[in-house]
């Protein structure tokens, strides 16, 4: 094969006008990430604790009558009833703000991160660098939207078996109430995510931004959130924080007290959801400005 | 709003930014082209051409700015101050980077994707066919493994990946950083072909190479960098030189004296048994009968070239700025 054979008259020359650019490159990344066993892992995980929290151990509380950490005090009649369909806009999002806004930290961070560990970042920037970096934002929010969507089809059809099992009726929450937990449960996600995917680009690594990110939602927002209750001023600025942000929505959605971890009532709903918006930007914005601005080593 | 456009900023310079005062010739233009990091200037003043078609040599000792400035071209690293024209367009704007396809630092592809995949991704990102990533699979060999995942290749096959990934598009320019890394000689020898393949069919090709005997065979012309500046710019046969002289007689230190006398007390040069005379060819009958007046027994007299090697010691260890043809 000789070189002038490359020079192939179709499908060689890239769109000049630039039209698509930026769906192209969320073909590209959904193409890269659907074949990626570690992003598999990770929704994995994350279907598995919604399922094993929001099913398992309530249901196993029910029908030995003990209590788990997130069920204490619970009669044996709400129990059953949070298992069954009509609960389902309520188990989709109880998860969400502790370890299902981590896990899509982690996402983020690695689909940004391990880009730059491996050099591909580099090969895709020689063609330009926000196009591409758009692309893999956009197909994060593909990718998020997809497993919410799965949860409500996974929650559904547990919570059917469940009510067959029990022998209950199948009663169906509202659309509206069904479609708002969704919505909560998106951008709680997207907030994550996005937030997860900025620390990837900021530290250049996988490791470091996985790290950094957990160590802040798991641990420094609780400690801060504890100091908080005594010192006033550490209280004030807890309230803008984003798993303070999360959560508060959350609880706006299921009706904050019931025990959830990770579910709060520190901020009322409206706030919350311009709270995490403006967390989703800022993230978004920062990781435009990093790739941008900085040199590609 | 286009990418990179504080780099455009950096690196447009006024009265150039319309593509018809361009010298369609010329596919990479650096003027005054420098990069600091704090005091250290990694790239200093480095102006840099690089024509149409031809197989430009970029060579330089490890740390000598090389890669620095092969980013700037790519747009990858913007520039403290100078510019970089690519295909008369600031480097990295969307009209350069989509004809230009490199090979930077070592390939970077995603591990647990196979090659044809990799591939495949960086193809959808441009727009381009999957038709496109068979051809430069072919192209560097690799159809037949393309289905193992990458970080079952070994170096060489990452190597060649890479090449392909800069082939995809079909550029008008491509930068090849080090492409025979890891390759063995034969696949040294196939990168060889397709270098020059390319620069057959229309390909401009700045390559980067320690291999400076691959240089000097394929490049058309050279530019050689050091501490950062670029000491020297010509063609091959320019910077190698006139052929010299090479005698081996005894008694040696008699050939020697003969030579001092002949090309002057800097002319000369030992070469192990040899003496090497900065003298044209046609002095050979000269020198012969110089040494046999001398009583030397001559047994080899011949003309002899300067490899790119030796040229090259000497520029990177006297690094004075200069430009050839």
């Amino acid at each position: 094969m000789s070189a002038s054979t490359l020079r192939s008259p179709t499908g060689s020359v890239p769109d000049a006008a630039g039209r698509n650019t930026v769906a192209r490159s969320v073909r590209a990344e959904l193409f890269r990430l659907r074949a990626w066993p570690a992003m598999w892992a990770t929704l994995g995980t994350w279907f598995l604790l919604a399922t094993v929290f929001g099913y398992v151990f309530p249901y196993i509380s029910y029908t030995t009558g003990s209590a788990g950490f997130s069920t204490e005090g619970q009669s044996a009649e709400v129990l059953l009833q949070g298992v069954l369909p009509e609960s389902v806009p309520d188990v989709l999002v109880q998860g969400t703000p502790l370890f299902g806004g981590a896990l899509v930290l982690v996402l983020g961070a690695l689909v940004a991160g391990n880009g730059y560990t491996w050099g591909t970042w580099k090969t895709v920037f020689t063609h330009g660098r926000l196009r591409p970096t758009i692309g893999a934002l956009l197909a994060l929010a593909v990718i998020v939207a997809a497993m919410v969507i799965v949860t409500a089809v996974l929650c559904t059809a547990i919570s059917v078996v469940l009510a067959t099992v029990e022998s209950q009726p199948l009663i169906w929450s509202s659309a509206a109430d069904l479609l708002r937990s969704a919505g909560t449960a998106y951008l709680v996600f997207m907030m994550w995510a996005t937030i997860g995917f900025a620390l990837g680009t900021y530290a250049r690594s996988a490791a470091l931004s996985v790290g950094l990110g957990l160590v802040w939602t798991l641990v420094v927002e609780n400690l801060l959130r504890g100091v908080g209750s005594a010192l006033p001023l550490v209280q004030d600025v807890t309230a803008f924080l984003p798993g303070t942000a999360a959560g508060s929505l959350v609880g706006a959605v299921t009706g904050a007290g019931q025990g959830t971890p990770g579910v709060v009532d520190v901020i009322s709903g409206p706030r919350a959801v311009v709270t995490v918006t403006a967390y989703i930007v800022v993230a978004v914005v920062t990781t435009g400005i990093l790739v941008r601005r900085r040199d590609v080593n | 709003m286009t990418d990179n456009t504080t780099l455009t900023t950096a690196t447009d310079r006024p009265g150039r930014a319309g593509s018809a005062d361009i010298d369609a010739d010329v596919v990479v233009e650096t003027s005054a082209l420098t990069k600091r990091y704090g005091d250290r200037a990694a790239v200093d003043s480095v102006d840099m051409t690089v024509r149409r078609g031809e197989i430009y040599g970029f060579l330089g000792p490890n740390g000598a700015g090389k890669t620095t400035t092969l980013r700037m071209i790519l747009g990858l690293i913007r520039p403290t101050s100078g510019s970089v024209r690519v295909l008369g367009r600031p480097a990295g704007s969307r009209e350069s980077s989509s004809c230009t396809g490199a090979l930077i630092e070592g390939p970077g592809f995603f591990p647990y994707l196979s090659g044809r995949a990799n591939l495949r991704t960086l193809a959808r990102h441009r727009g381009l066919s999957d038709r496109c990533v068979e051809e430069v699979l072919a192209r560097v060999g690799l159809v037949d493994r393309g289905n193992d995942a990458y970080k079952s290749y070994s170096l060489g096959m990452k190597q060649r990946l890479g090449v392909a990934a800069a082939l995809l598009g079909d550029p008008d320019l491509i930068v090849l950083d080090e492409p025979t890394n890891g390759l063995d000689p034969s696949g040294m020898a196939d990168m060889r072909a397709l270098i020059v393949d390319l620069a057959r069919a229309g390909h401009t090709v700045i390559l980067s190479s320690h291999l400076l005997g691959e240089v000097q065979e394929i490049c058309d012309r050279v530019g050689v960098i050091a501490n950062g500046r670029l000491v020297r710019e010509s063609t091959v046969s320019t910077l190698l030189g006139d052929a010299i002289l090479k005698v081996r007689g005894t008694p040696q230190d008699r050939v020697v004296s003969i030579a001092s006398d002949l090309a002057g007390e800097n002319g000369f040069e030992i070469d192990g048994d040899a003496v090497l005379l900065d003298l044209p060819p046609e002095r050979a009958p000269d020198v012969v009968r110089a040494l046999v007046a001398a009583d030397v027994a001559v047994s080899s007299i011949g003309p002899t070239e300067r490899t790119l090697e030796d040229v090259f010691f000497e520029m990177t260890t006297t690094s004075t700025p200069m430009k050839g043809v």
